[in-house]
């Protein structure tokens, strides 16, 4: 059913929203079930980066909205929406508009984005004209119909409109140029009559693309509509036709209107106010002689914005007793459950939480780490070591602990190709996998066997010596065990042949630590074992392992329980995955950067030892 | 966002730039010179040896007209008379209209001899809804106004195609032989005034000298809107302050606060000695609390016009309130009467208003003893999401403050508090 042409929105209207505005959608839907409205007002969602669907309340329950990418795909699939709510920018209002009012569909354009550029304006209001369509805006909030349909954000709150009596229809049609005084004029209005029918801000530029007297022409010709409110504004001479229409007797209903900037006389004449089109270059445009033309042709001006209220409610009043308009039936409101986000931010709420973050905080303006801004770690050059010190331990390190972790993952970093995690990276990179895959399927490897050495030796030399047994009953209590001692032998370095790795972390050690006493016990330790055979030396594992413990029991932060979780959470291996994935990666980036064709391991290379078939 | 003028300087440059593109015998070539406090004289005729081989003419480029009759124009002058002209001038104090102002900017060009005043031709374009107008006439200068009726009016529909304008078979017949060239010359001008962001532009006169037009005299104001689009056109141009508007020291603040926040805050001082300061959340309701302060019969009694909107920060607002505090408590009414201070403002969309009032308590709070020593009372009103608590958060602060703090409601309207605060009710 197609609406009087006086009426631009009713109960049945819907609308399209161009632009993702969540916020927006959701208004006008809660203003829809507060108006017991029985279809949503918005039919879909034109996004210009997406399509799809998105889902929003509707009252309790949650409903789908349809999201197209183009307002003709938006239009064809609903071509019973004759609104279209344009939140596209003040760069993109053009174009968009043009395109919608060019959908046969799409009767109505409000455009929310300020700063379109003047030309625009006119040529987007021309065009509406000419095909006979509406156009509110630019600049502006919107609007809304009483009871019926609400225009993106205008009108704030659920508080306000219920507050103003926007949920029904009153008897008052409302226009002004302000957006940013729709509110308190539909307050005025409600306090001083039944409230408004319907409320329009066409937008505070100097071309709006409906007019003042286009809203109140529309109003006088609504039924519903027995009172007339208007604000102008100074500058532009659209309060001019009011006059001419008031004259040439085409308006009837009684007009209370009122022109704001009257102060103008008294401001420098360069004061521009907030409006684009609020500043007369003319007398003619001047607030002062706009009230005087509108109340000699037959409008009710007050004397002041002051007793604007008052005289609407002496013209409500007035229709009251002559019976020209009925009180409004107040309708019963459906309650609206309050956002959960709302409800919290105000303490009415709460929920417990299902996870707990103890160590960084991405909330704030800046990231935390232990607590220290992002900022502040860097100004301090806390380096990665220190930042390992944060995120692991949620304590700052002094610098010679944070540099011997960085030194660990300097030395952890490769160990060539051979070795699992790398050759494992290797095969997966050859395969065809992309970077991250590769990288986990060489850092899978990493366990008990592979790179698990430091974790271990740590251990055990810790549980040794803190068990009070000497470096003698330790290795015969391995051996009984016929356990290898972690962290002992190595493939070919020996007593004559040392790792100069070990050299250089003891060497580091000693100079820095105040306390190597594991350390001191390893190598008594390894002292028996060397006298058995050349190659049972501390290896680099073991030996990364015994000095963490002895570092941490150096540095006055860390306590017992600490050093316990090191041991008990595997943080060691967490130090030797995070150095070698330096090397993984060179790995995989090597063979990318060779175009390395599928690893296949050669039959030769592999024993084929089945059982027989029988 | 609205029509800013800009320099004369400015707008013949881009019509010697730009304006070939349109009509294509359109050989201006924009020889003029700008100079500031700042400019070495020397300088310029390096860059313009022009400057030394014609006769000149000097005139303020500051945004103002009829500078002719204001006696600011120098003409057919050397270029050391120019120099003595532009010394002299430079700096010095004058009125304009109803208008004080120092002269600052100078425009330097070549002198036009031109014998009779028939020569000088006119044409304006300006923007009005549907259409655009062209004004033309054959008997410019600064005569135009009494010779109002010898202009030609052309309607431009704003949806009109570029090529179906045909504006020279538009002009007076009477042009002659000239008619093509000028036709050619207003059709391209007003091409461009389309293309290029223009909402009005006036040349008078502009003549033709040796087959050539050359603008004299020009008028331009650009819709800055347009500035994202004519980025490139625009390159160059700025908004220079209306004539005789010297900012403040804390207009100037303010403005600076405004300029680096996506929020809008101003500060317009009236009258320093005024009774009655306001601080206005929101344009529209802005300008309405001066208005009804002026239509209460209080305009000599007011002090400033301010907004502030757009969800400032606290930190921006406390600045903001500060700046309007230290102004109104500097001394107190002379007639020994209470100042009074305005928080006003309509019913807020979103804005929290408890949250908004916190940099303005803040600010009250250090103002604390010069509110009370100057004797001020305040008046504040708002509506919007969370009010009740902002509303009694102000009253709090009233006993804190010890001065008398009026607070009202969406239930008392909007403009209430001023003759609350004016008429002693």
């Amino acid at each position: 059913m197609r609406m009087k042409g006086y009426k631009l929105f009713d109960r049945s209207t819907r609308a399209l929203v161009y632009g993702f505005q969540t916020n927006a959608i959701q208004r006008m839907l809660d203003f829809d079930y507060l108006c017991n409205r029985s279809v949503p007002s918005v039919a879909a969602i034109i996004n210009p980066n997406r399509a799809g669907i998105q889902k929003v309340f509707w009252g309790t329950e949650e409903i789908l909205l349809p999201m197209y990418k183009t307002i003709p795909e938006a239009a064809a699939a609903h071509p019973s929406a004759e609104v279209m709510v344009n939140f596209a920018s003040f760069r993109s209002a053009f174009d968009t508009t043009m395109e919608a009012l060019g959908q046969p569909s799409i009767k109505t354009v409000a455009i929310i984005a300020e700063g379109v550029p003047e030309r625009m304006a006119r040529v987007m209001a021309a065009t509406a004209r000419k095909m006979k369509k509406t156009i509110i805006g630019p600049a502006t909030v919107g609007g809304l119909a009483a009871g019926a349909f609400r225009i993106g954000n205008t009108a704030g709150t659920i508080e306000n409109i219920v507050e103003s009596k926007l949920h029904r229809p009153g008897s008052v049609g409302f226009v002004s140029k302000s957006g940013g005084m729709l509110n308190e004029a539909f307050n005025i209005i409600a306090r001083n009559s039944s409230g408004v029918v319907e409320g329009i801000a066409i937008g505070g530029d100097r071309y709006p693309g409906s007019s003042l007297l286009d809203h109140i022409l529309r109003f006088e010709a609504n039924p519903q509509v027995a009172i007339i409110a208007c604000l102008g504004e100074v500058g532009g001479t659209d309060e001019y036709r009011i006059v001419e229409a008031l004259k040439a007797g085409q308006i009837k209903k009684p007009l209370v209107i009122w022109v704001t900037g009257t102060c103008s006389k008294i401001l420098p004449g360069s004061v521009q106010f907030g409006h684009a089109g609020a500043k007369a270059q003319t007398d003619l445009e001047t607030a002062d002689a706009k009230n005087r033309a509108l109340k000699e042709a037959g409008a009710i001006v007050p004397e002041s914005f002051d007793s604007y209220g008052d005289e609407i409610r002496k013209v409500y009043e007035g229709l009251l007793a002559e019976g020209k308009v009925r009180k409004p039936e107040e309708p019963e409101i459906p309650k609206i459950p309050m956002d959960y986000a709302k409800a919290a931010s105000e303490g009415i709420v709460r929920k417990s939480t299902n996870l707990i973050c103890t160590i960084s905080d991405d909330r704030g303006e800046e990231v935390l780490y232990a607590g220290k801004p992002l900022g502040r770690v860097l100004e301090d050059g806390m380096g990665i070591g220190g930042v390992i010190g944060l995120l692991w331990f949620k304590k700052e390190i002094p610098p010679w602990a944070a540099e011997f972790i960085e030194l660990v993952l300097q030395i952890v970093a490769d160990h060539g190709p051979a070795v699992s995690a790398a050759h494992n990276a290797i095969v997966a990179s050859c395969a065809g996998k992309d970077l991250i895959s590769s990288l986990a399927s060489g850092l899978l490897t990493i366990g008990p066997r592979f790179g698990g050495a430091i974790d271990d030796a740590a251990r055990e030399f810790k549980r040794a010596r803190d068990a009070g047994l000497s470096p003698e009953e330790f290795v015969r209590d391995m051996k009984a065990k016929g356990v290898n001692i972690p962290g002992i032998g190595h493939r070919i370095k020996s007593v004559k042949n040392p790792d100069k790795r070990v050299e250089l972390l003891i060497g580091y050690a000693r100079e820095n630590f105040e306390r190597t006493d594991l350390l001191d016990y390893a190598l008594s330790v390894q002292e028996i074992t060397t006298a058995k055979k050349g190659n049972l030396i501390l290896n680099v594992d073991g030996c990364i392992g015994i000095l963490f413990i002895d570092l941490m029991g150096s540095c006055e932060v860390f306590d017992e329980r600490d050093i316990d979780d090191v041991i008990r959470y595997g943080y060691l291996n967490g130090l030797f995955a995070l150095g070698r994935s330096i090397g993984i990666i060179g790995h995989i980036l090597d063979q990318k950067r060779l175009d390395s064709r599928l690893y296949r391991h050669p039959q030769d290379d592999i024993a084929y030892m089945l059982p027989e078939f029988e | 966002m609205a029509q800013r003028g800009i320099r004369e300087y400015d707008a013949k440059k881009l019509l010697a730039e730009r304006l070939p593109d349109y009509a294509d015998d359109f050989d201006y070539d924009g020889q003029i010179a700008l100079v500031t406090p700042e400019t070495d004289l020397e300088v310029v005729a390096i860059k313009n040896p022009w400057v030394k081989k014609k006769r000149l003419v000097v005139k303020p480029d500051q945004l103002f007209g009829k500078r002719g009759a204001h006696g600011l124009i120098l003409l057919d002058a050397s270029w050391d008379e120019a120099k003595g002209y532009i010394q002299e001038n430079m700096g010095r104090e004058v009125l304009v209209g109803s208008v004080v102002g120092t002269l600052n900017t100078f425009l330097i060009e070549p002198f036009v001899p031109h014998e009779r005043e028939e020569e000088e031709l006119y044409v304006a374009i300006k923007s009005e809804g549907d259409r655009d107008v062209i004004y033309f006439s054959t008997r410019g200068g600064v005569e135009i106004e009494a010779n109002w009726d010898s202009v030609t009016e052309i309607s431009v529909e704003v949806l009109a195609r570029p090529e179906e304008l045909h504006l020279g078979e538009r002009l007076p017949a009477e042009l002659g032989e000239g008619r093509k060239m000028v036709g050619r010359f207003v059709e391209g001008l007003y091409r461009l005034y389309r293309d290029l962001g223009f909402a009005y532009l006036e040349i008078n006169p502009f003549v033709i000298a040796d087959g050539k037009i050359v603008p004299l005299d020009l008028v331009a104001r650009l819709d800055d809107a347009e500035a994202f689009w004519q980025r490139r056109s625009w390159r160059g141009i700025e908004f220079p302050e209306p004539f005789g508007r010297a900012l403040t020291r804390e207009e100037a603040y303010v403005k600076e606060i405004d300029s680096r926040t996506g929020a809008s805050l101003k500060l317009t001082i009236l009258n320093p000695r005024g009774r009655v300061w306001t601080m206005v959340a929101g344009g529209g309701a802005s300008v309405i609390y001066a208005d009804t302060i002026c239509d209460l019969g209080f305009a000599g009694e007011l002090a400033n016009y301010g907004e502030y909107s757009g969800d400032p920060s606290t930190e921006d607002t406390y600045d903001y309130t500060k700046t309007i505090l230290d102004l109104l408590t500097r001394e107190k009414d002379l007639e020994g009467r209470p100042k009074c201070l305005l928080i006003g403002g309509g019913i807020a969309n979103f804005t929290d208003v408890a949250k908004t009032f916190k940099g303005v308590v803040m600010a009250l709070e250090d103002y604390k003893e010069r509110l009370r020593e100057t004797g001020v009372e305040i008046y504040v009103r708002r509506g919007g999401p969370n009010y009740e608590e902002g509303l009694w958060i102000m009253r709090k602060l009233g006993e804190r403050l010890g001065v008398p703090i009026h607070v009202y409601g969406p239930e008392t309207h909007m403009t209430r508090i001023v003759s609350m605060a004016l008429g002693g009710e």
